[in-house]
């Protein structure tokens, strides 16, 4: 069986959006009849990266793969890149502005959620020219 | 406890979803950082905040949260309340600060989650 595929473009100008299109993905998988601990890791998975998006690379795409056994989530960017992805993988080390602490996010918690949520992360990208994420969510 | 109860108990003003009123919930969370909230919270069902944005709703919706406290008064935007009221999130605000909102509902029986 072939996946069922979903697109996305995050708007990076708009932060009160942010989030919108995993709203809608998370509708989706609730009516296609998912477990709902698996809908919330889909959820809280794509709607960290989406908010990393918004926050650091001013918006990019956002695919989602659905199959009965995996629910694949590619967000691509062409935003500045991650310069290290290991210190980008601490819990608590961000490198967001003060104006997005006080949006409530900018924790450091993004990427160490989305590992914590997912089967697997993968993570592409290239300082100056954009980032790639795949996550995996097993059902 | 049910959602009403919380609502008496902190002089809350409730701004939408009247009707979910009856809905029991038993474990709070209480947070400004979202990112905090998505990091740490479980199966919470109630969050309690001082942050007033539309993000503090859609943590709360990718949580399956059934309720949102607004302290120290602030009053959400429409925008924020027809964000909540569309997905079926009672809303209210009271002029409790964090601690106290927290420590009455604590002290009540709603807990802290696994």
């Amino acid at each position: 069986m072939s996946a069922l595929t979903f697109h996305y473009d995050v708007d990076g100008q708009d932060f009160s959006s942010a989030g919108e299109a995993s709203v809608a993905v998370k509708k989706k998988l609730r009516q296609m009849g998912f477990p709902p601990d698996v809908i919330r890791r889909c959820s809280i998975a794509m709607y960290e990266g989406e908010i990393n998006m918004v926050i650091h690379a001013n918006g990019g795409t956002a695919d989602v793969q659905v199959e009965p056994d995996k629910i694949t989530i590619i967000l691509e960017d062409h935003g500045p890149g991650i310069p290290d992805v290991e210190l980008a993988m601490k819990e608590g080390y961000s490198t967001s502005t003060e104006e997005i602490r006080t949006m409530g996010f900018g924790a450091g918690m993004g990427l160490p959620n989305m590992k914590r949520y997912t089967e697997s992360l993968e993570i592409e990208t290239e300082v100056g020219v954009g980032t790639k994420l795949t996550m995996v969510v097993k059902v | 406890m049910k959602i009403r109860e919380i609502a008496q108990l902190l002089d809350a003003q409730v701004l939408c979803c009247e009707e979910e009123l009856d809905t029991e919930v038993s474990d709070a969370f209480c947070c400004d950082m979202m990112s905090d909230v998505l990091a740490f919270a479980t199966n919470q069902s109630v969050l309690i905040t001082g942050l007033l944005n539309p993000q503090v709703v859609r943590t709360a919706m990718m949580l399956d949260m059934h309720c949102i406290v607004f302290v120290c008064g602030k009053l959400p935007t429409p925008e924020i309340v027809s964000l909540a009221s569309a997905n079926d999130i009672v809303t209210m605000v009271t002029e409790h600060h964090t601690f106290s909102a927290a420590g009455r509902l604590y002290e009540t029986g709603l807990l802290h989650g696994e």
